[in-house]
């Protein structure tokens, strides 16, 4: 039995190429399980606190901006199409220039949202005294709300951050792929990894679904 | 298990030393970066010992001090963090990867009829995650210690912390990371990986016990780490999360924290039962009686450990209507535990019932998981938690199931596997006097502290009223002699490695795949893909067993 | 290992997976779009307490659109969905009961407890 991979990609302990996708397909969902409780744990104290302080969450949804959550909610729908299209173009044997093209127009919308993230909104938090833990500072309007608004302010921090850095994992793994696409590794018959990856970086696109709605649009 | 599978995978049964995974190479390259499980479960093996050592040391110091009622040996701030590392030590890096991550990386693609887990580098990464873990665990240790309990409950671990919570809660988290790779392993392994006719209900119940457990893992985890992340996070940056000063709430901590840590009782015990009933089928040479019963209750007590976290918290400001809820669901985890129980007792019967020392810690285990069940029954019903919550009575409770079940079962498991895992056997005479210093050891150190946590006696104190003193020194004469069971194992069993009576395929001469292959099991682990064709534990083919070769 | 030596690639015919349509991928996003753009419309109309069960519901139909066909979940049967399941299904267990608590910790100004338990609870879910 060779040991390591050949170039099909096919590891030992498998018995057929089938069974170490359909494995790799399974190991995936339940990564994707335990993503599930760890985001679903921060939602739960986010919900905890929204109905203990309704009003401070909406004084704190007002420090952020609409117009940049709702860009960046289609810059990573975009980013959902592109990759699903990648994979289609390796499961329908495209060339290899297919491929790498849709990549890289995958990451570089998840490099736009992360730019418009640091750039327009944290650095603005920062700068505006509104980022907790870094000089945050209680506006007089807040009234006795302020603390509850530092919290509101710590779960959009807290959330997105881990967000970003679900992103920042995501391109890490498109750059992996990308790679192995010029190495010409994908073709109609394997293109699991490109498809579990693709599994990761939707989820991350799921949860940016819900954060929007619940961090930015609270106006009422 | 057929014959002929049997033959096969013993080409030359000459007396010389055949290629396994141990002697295929060499050197300390060949161990740090092995993909083989079998050699990532001794890791793992070597790595939870020593973390059990240093987890036992603090338990040591803990009952000098309690010899005397102000105290002997350390400050009552020093105190606090010997409990705490005790705690977070034995609990996180002790327990929950003990018998999973040795016994079940060793033993599930073995008993599934496979050459290796789902992942193989997943499991080697998940090692070096959790020795990190461990690292930043020993460096908080011998460098301040932690005071919180293992809890971590706010405001204790954030607004007046005054140790360094911080790396603690970092090192959990990132030992938690090992967890979740573990499990994900497990469950794709025994989803994908099982040899030709290994259908799920021809399957060991060990592996039905760890793929409870990996569940558990799997959607367990996640939320302790997103538990200590936020707790972290208010620690680090002095912002209000769980804080009641700033609107926040330190029970949604406490439900966040139990969400995940009752469960992981059942991480502990769940394995522990399957290892039993490996055991119990084994030394009493008889089918499990109700197999699919058996199976079933193992993931009947991983959903039910979800839904019964708020027993923890009856005392914290839990509301009353949340307490009646969490009280009744928790009554409920006695069905499957004490089907689990009646099954083996069954099965016993009419058995041929031999006691080498594998059957005494999983006899001891159906004692004492059974009083530290029943009396988990005491600290489920609401009324009868109010006084006893706190005090003694629950730290023997949950030591009888942690230590009198989990830690037992380990042992078993270890002895009864050792001459697969390392093709040698250890001392059997030395082996059952172990086995029954540890019984005794443990209740004389735990049945004092249910009578002490009756009369009142709080836990977590340096000191305490000297009518107490004669149950106190009672519980810390058993813990020394409960060590000094540890300590005789640890001696035979390293000495076994290379002076041990070399053994055959079957020592035992019982069911199951992984004792169809040669011992230890080569490389791949089968030199042919076994193809099952009987149910487990069927004991009317069973072999006799094997001369031993010295 | 004689028996595993086969290649892999004769070994089996094609590894099965649904390809899906340009157009229905194409059609997935523009409905995405649409919706984002709906829910922050609605966002700024007053709708009292429904405006954050009319956003939830169209994240969650958003995020539904997402798993059925950008993740496969549609042309995947079995076990992906019982994982998928199982998750949601836990999440659940964690929520309820952790707001079983946080919800009913002052119920004692309702003295008619267990009668007067359905309103406060819909009270605090719906409003």
């Amino acid at each position: 039995m060779v040991h390591g991979e050949n170039p099909t990609g096919f590891a030992h302990q498998f018995e057929t190429l089938e069974q170490q996708h359909d494995a790799g397909r399974l190991g995936m969902w339940i990564f994707l399980a335990t993503e599930i409780l760890f985001f679903g744990g921060m939602f739960m104290s986010y919900t905890v606190y929204r109905s203990l302080h309704p009003q401070a969450f909406l004084l704190g949804s007002h420090i952020l901006e609409v117009k940049f959550g709702a860009i960046n909610t289609a810059v990573l729908i975009c980013s959902s199409f592109t990759m699903a299209m990648s994979i289609r173009s390796a499961q329908t044997g495209k060339k290899k220039g297919t491929i790498i093209g849709w990549l890289i127009l995958t990451m570089l919308l998840g490099a736009t949202f992360l730019f418009l993230k640091f750039r327009f909104e944290w650095y603005h938090d920062y700068l505006e005294h509104t980022m907790p833990g870094f000089g945050f500072f209680y506006r007089p309007e807040w009234g006795t709300h302020a603390p509850q608004v530092q919290m509101f302010m710590c779960f959009y921090f807290f959330m997105t951050g881990l967000h970003a850095l679900h992103m920042i994992v995501g391109i890490g793994v498109l750059l992996v792929l990308t790679w192995m696409a010029s190495r010409g590794r994908f073709t109609s018959q394997y293109f699991a990894p490109l498809e579990i990856s693709g599994l990761y970086w939707h989820f991350v696109d799921i949860v940016w679904i819900f954060l929007f709605p619940l961090l930015y649009l609270i106006r009422y | 298990m057929s014959t002929t599978a049997t033959v096969e995978n013993f080409p030359n049964s000459s007396a010389e030393p055949q290629e396994n995974y141990l002697n295929a190479r060499y050197g300390v390259r060949s161990w740090l970066l092995t993909l083989d499980h079998k050699r990532i479960g001794l890791l793992y093996l070597g790595t939870i010992t020593l973390m059990f050592v240093v987890g036992g040391i603090a338990a040591t110091m803990m009952r000098l001090n309690l010899l005397e009622p102000q105290g002997t040996l350390v400050e009552p701030e020093t105190y606090n963090k010997l409990f705490s590392t005790h705690g977070i030590v034995m609990v996180f890096f002790f327990l929950v990867p003990s018998i999973p991550a040795t016994l079940g990386n060793f033993l599930i693609p073995l008993m599934i009829g496979a050459r290796d887990v789902a992942f193989p580098r997943l499991n080697l990464l998940s090692w070096y995650i959790f020795v990190t873990g461990c690292l930043l665990m020993l460096y908080v240790v011998f460098t301040g210690g932690i005071d919180t309990g293992w809890t971590f409950y706010p405001p204790y671990s954030s607004s007046y912390a005054h140790t360094d919570v911080f790396l603690a809660a970092m090192a959990i988290f990132i030992a938690g990371f090992s967890s979740i790779l573990t499990g994900m392993n497990f469950v794709v392994t025994i989803h994908k990986m099982r040899a030709p006719g290994m259908t799920w209900f021809r399957l060991p119940l060990f592996i039905w016990s760890m793929y409870a457990t990996a569940l558990i893992f799997v959607l367990g985890t996640p939320v302790i780490a997103v538990t200590l992340l936020l707790l972290g996070v208010e620690k680090l940056l002095h912002v209000g999360i769980f804080d009641p000063a700033l609107g926040g709430d330190p029970v949604l901590f406490q439900h966040m924290f139990w969400f995940y840590s009752h469960p992981a009782v059942y991480i502990m015990i769940l394995p522990s039962m399957g290892v039993i009933s490996e055991l119990i089928t084994a030394f009493s040479r008889k089918r499990i009686f109700g197999y699919s019963f058996v199976a079933f209750s193992s993931l009947a007590i991983a959903v039910i450990s979800f839904l019964v976290w708020g027993h923890h918290m009856f005392v914290s400001g839990q509301s009353v209507y949340a307490g009646l809820i969490f009280s009744v669901l928790s009554f409920l985890v006695a069905i499957p535990s004490a089907v689990k129980v009646f099954n083996w007792t069954a099965t016993l019967y009419k058995g041929s019932i031999s006691y080498e020392a594998p059957m005494l810690y999983a006899l001891g285990f159906i004692g004492l998981f059974t009083i530290g069940g029943l009396t988990g029954l005491f600290l489920a019903s609401l009324s009868t938690d109010v006084h006893l919550n706190g005090t003694y009575f629950v730290v023997a409770h949950f030591h009888y199931v942690m230590v009198g079940g989990a830690v037992m079962a380990y042992m078993g498991g270890l002895h009864y596997w050792w001459p697969k895992i390392t093709g040698r056997l250890y001392p059997d005479l030395w082996a059952r006097f172990a086995a029954l210093i540890i019984f005794v050891g443990f209740n004389l150190t735990f049945f004092p502290q249910f009578v002490l946590g009756y009369l009142g006696m709080p836990r977590r104190y340096a000191m305490y009223p000297a009518e107490f003193q004669s149950l106190n020194v009672l519980s810390s004469a058993g813990a020394s002699v409960l060590a000094v069971g540890y300590v005789i194992p640890l001696i035979y069993l390293i000495w076994s490695m290379k002076y041990g009576p070399v053994v055959g395929p079957n020592p035992f001469g019982t069911k199951g795949l992984e004792w169809t292959t040669q011992s230890p099991p080569p490389t791949e682990n089968f030199l042919r893909t076994p193809i099952v064709t009987e149910e487990a534990y069927n004991y009317e083919t069973a072999p006799e067993p094997e001369v031993v070769r010295v | 290992m004689a028996s595993h030596s086969q290649d892999p690639a004769h070994g089996h015919q094609q590894v099965e997976e649904h390809i899906v349509p340009v157009s229905t991928y194409l059609s997935i996003f523009v409905a995405l779009l649409i919706a984002t753009a709906l829910t922050t419309w609605i966002a700024f109309q007053d709708l009292g307490n429904w405006n954050v069960v009319v956003a939830l519901t169209i994240a969650v139909c958003k995020a539904t659109l997402v798993v059925l066909f950008f993740m496969h979940v549609k042309y995947n049967k079995g076990l992906t969905r019982v994982v998928l399941i199982g998750a949601l299904f836990w999440l659940g267990i964690m929520i309820t009961f952790t707001l079983s608590d946080e919800l009913t910790r002052h119920w004692e100004i309702y003295p008619q407890a267990w009668t007067g338990m359905i309103v406060p609870v819909m009270r605090h879910l719906l409003f």
